[in-house]
């Protein structure tokens, strides 16, 4: 077992998420298996091989200022309409027409 | 804080400076400061699901020109990353920011110490990141027992320069962030407006016994709102560590909130999570690729630096250290001197003036340079005819005062109140005429051939005049009267 339940624990606290003990069980069973699966992946020699995070970056070709890559890697600071307030609100659970409203956060 | 402390402190400070751009660092809405608010928000700033970020190039620009103006490299490559914890004003639930690749490091700004020497504080890095939404906990609706939030801030970018522990003491500390917040507003990508919150800072702090190589541990001091007041919380800390240590506690490493009102610390009432942020590859972002063209594109623009425009100004206009000082501390005034120094007879004395007579009145009144009644055109009259003697320092400081109470600029009002000269021939003849007839024995030398008698004459019409006879005139009438 790699992920022990009290592992579980720990991430599920940090992602604010209240598990059940069933719950934590199956997760740690879940977690344990990718990672095993993840294992059977790293039995590939990888040591030549550039980590990349987006598969864009990989194929994106000529990276120099001037390039195609470099036009659609950033956008010029131009002020585009975004959403009007009432359309930005709409889906808000709790709202006083002009803020979000979530429960007191007793932080100080 | 006592220099003979068995302790010295280590000191190195975060700072976050939000960069001037027209809108966000991953989306389109406007960065306005005070704008109604969820006004500026789209899907991206709002976290909403599948909106994607796009990078703003003049965010790059600003923050690769930051990294230069305070000695960094700059990295070819830079990694955005998520930065994850949960925060009712963090949408997404995580930061774009950056980790392990930041934009920029190895950086430095040098600073003044106690003891008149020079001391170089390492930079280690510059990264960007966007900014949080902003929570209100009390105020907007004193009955309420919720949170409210705001996103408008959402998404701003931001520059965050981590400082080597290379800082010594609190008065290092508070050299360090002046000279790095003049650095920034030279460059133009920050106002640096602290009570907007353009510019906050963080501070780590501990102390170990003096040789000791290994750190104490350290305490953050979060959300200080002034230079000042982090000295003093800085003094705070070192002083309660030192009193822990003594007293043979330890030191727990935890965050901590100054409140300057009592001048004390306290720790943060949050539930202490492990700082177990998760970072990792922010996979909608391409990893921030500027080239060397780039590089040299934006070091071009670089302007001179506080630092070398001292120097240079100095050699140029014949200031002393005091006076470059005091006219760089904001490029608006050292370019507003500038301006005029090179057309002053004497440069030195259109610095002396801005800095007795013009500094002082605009602090008085209230006024930054830019809403002062008397432009540097006008300081730069006012300096040449105090130069050429025309006018007297009294005279002088009275005529700046008038365009203080009038707000009105020096040439208009020196134009109303100089002083009146007789440039009646008439009326100056008859005053001649008096003296002459007061002074027969003088007449007498003049026209036995001592010439040089005349001016005992233009002396005597000028104390008639109270010196406002015009003197051109007053020299080409004295001879033909005094002939006869």
């Amino acid at each position: 077992m790699k992920v022990t339940e009290n592992d579980v624990t720990y991430v599920a606290d940090l992602a604010n998420l209240e598990l059940t003990d069933s719950e934590r069980q199956r997760m740690a069973k879940d977690l344990n298996s990718i990672l095993d699966y993840i294992d059977m992946l790293n039995e590939l020699d990888t040591s030549n091989v550039e980590p990349f995070a987006e598969v864009a970056s990989k194929f994106a070709g000529n990276q120099s200022s001037g390039s195609e890559r470099f036009a659609y890697a950033m956008r010029a600071d131009k002020v585009l309409p975004g959403l009007p307030h009432e359309a930005a609100m709409q889906n808000a659970p709790d709202t006083d027409g002009t803020y979000f409203k979530v429960p007191k956060v007793i932080e100080k | 804080m006592s220099t003979t402390s068995k302790y010295e402190p280590v000191i190195g400070l975060e700072v976050h400076v939000q960069l001037l751009t027209r809108t966000k660092a991953f989306c389109s809405c406007s960065t306005e400061f005070g704008a109604p608010p969820n006004s500026n928000v789209c899907p991206v700033c709002l976290g909403l699901p599948g909106a994607l970020p796009v990078l703003n190039r003049q965010v790059v620009e600003f923050a690769v020109l930051a990294a230069q103006a305070l000695n960094c490299t700059v990295n070819e490559t830079s990694i955005f990353a998520r930065k994850n914890y949960f925060y009712p004003d963090l949408p997404k639930g995580y930061q774009i920011s950056q980790y392990d690749k930041p934009l920029a490091e190895f950086g430095h700004i040098e600073i003044d110490t106690a003891d008149g020497g020079k001391k170089r504080i390492g930079i280690t890095r510059l990264h960007v990141e966007e900014d949080a939404g902003k929570s209100m906990h009390e105020g907007v609706n004193a009955s309420d027992d919720r949170t409210s939030v705001d996103l408008n801030r959402s998404g701003v970018p931001l520059i965050e320069i981590v400082s080597e522990p290379d800082i010594s003491t609190p008065d290092e500390a508070y050299e360090y962030l002046t000279r790095l917040k003049e650095i920034i507003l030279y460059t133009g990508v920050s106002d640096c407006n602290m009570e907007e919150g353009s510019l906050r800072c963080d501070a780590n702090v501990s102390i170990r016994p003096r040789g000791q190589k290994e750190l104490g541990t350290k305490a953050e001091v979060k959300n200080v709102n002034s230079f000042r007041f982090i000295k003093q919380a800085l003094e705070y800390e070192i002083k309660r560590h030192e009193e822990v240590i003594e007293s043979g506690g330890k030191i727990v490493q935890e965050t901590r909130l100054y409140n300057p009102s009592e001048g004390r610390t306290y720790p943060m009432r949050t539930k202490e999570r492990a700082h177990d942020y998760r970072y990792f590859p922010e996979p909608d972002l391409l990893p921030l690729v500027v080239d060397q063209k780039w590089r040299d594109e934006i070091h071009a623009r670089l302007p001179e630096l506080p630092e070398a425009r001292r120097a240079r100004m100095m050699a140029d206009y014949g200031l002393t250290e005091g006076d470059a000082h005091t006219l760089t501390l904001t490029k608006a005034m050292a370019d507003a001197f500038e301006s005029a120094a090179h057309k002053a007879t004497n440069p030195k004395r259109l610095a002396n003036i801005i800095q007795t007579e013009l500094i002082g009145r605009l602090k008085a009144a209230g006024l930054e340079l830019e809403d002062s009644p008397i432009s540097m055109e006008g300081a730069l009259l006012s300096a040449d005819l105090t130069e050429a003697g025309t006018i007297s320092s009294k005279m002088l400081k009275d005529l700046y005062d008038k365009c203080f109470e009038r707000r009105e600029d020096f040439p208009a009002v020196y134009e109303k109140e100089k002083p009146q000269q007789i440039s009646d021939a008439g009326e100056l003849e008859k005053i001649i005429d008096e003296v002459i007839a007061a002074n027969p024995k003088q007449v007498e030398q003049y026209r036995a051939g001592k010439k040089t008698v005349i001016a005992f004459f233009v002396g005597g019409v000028m104390k008639a005049t109270k010196g406002k006879a015009n003197p051109a005139l007053v020299n080409e009438l004295l001879p033909k009267k005094l002939e006869g």
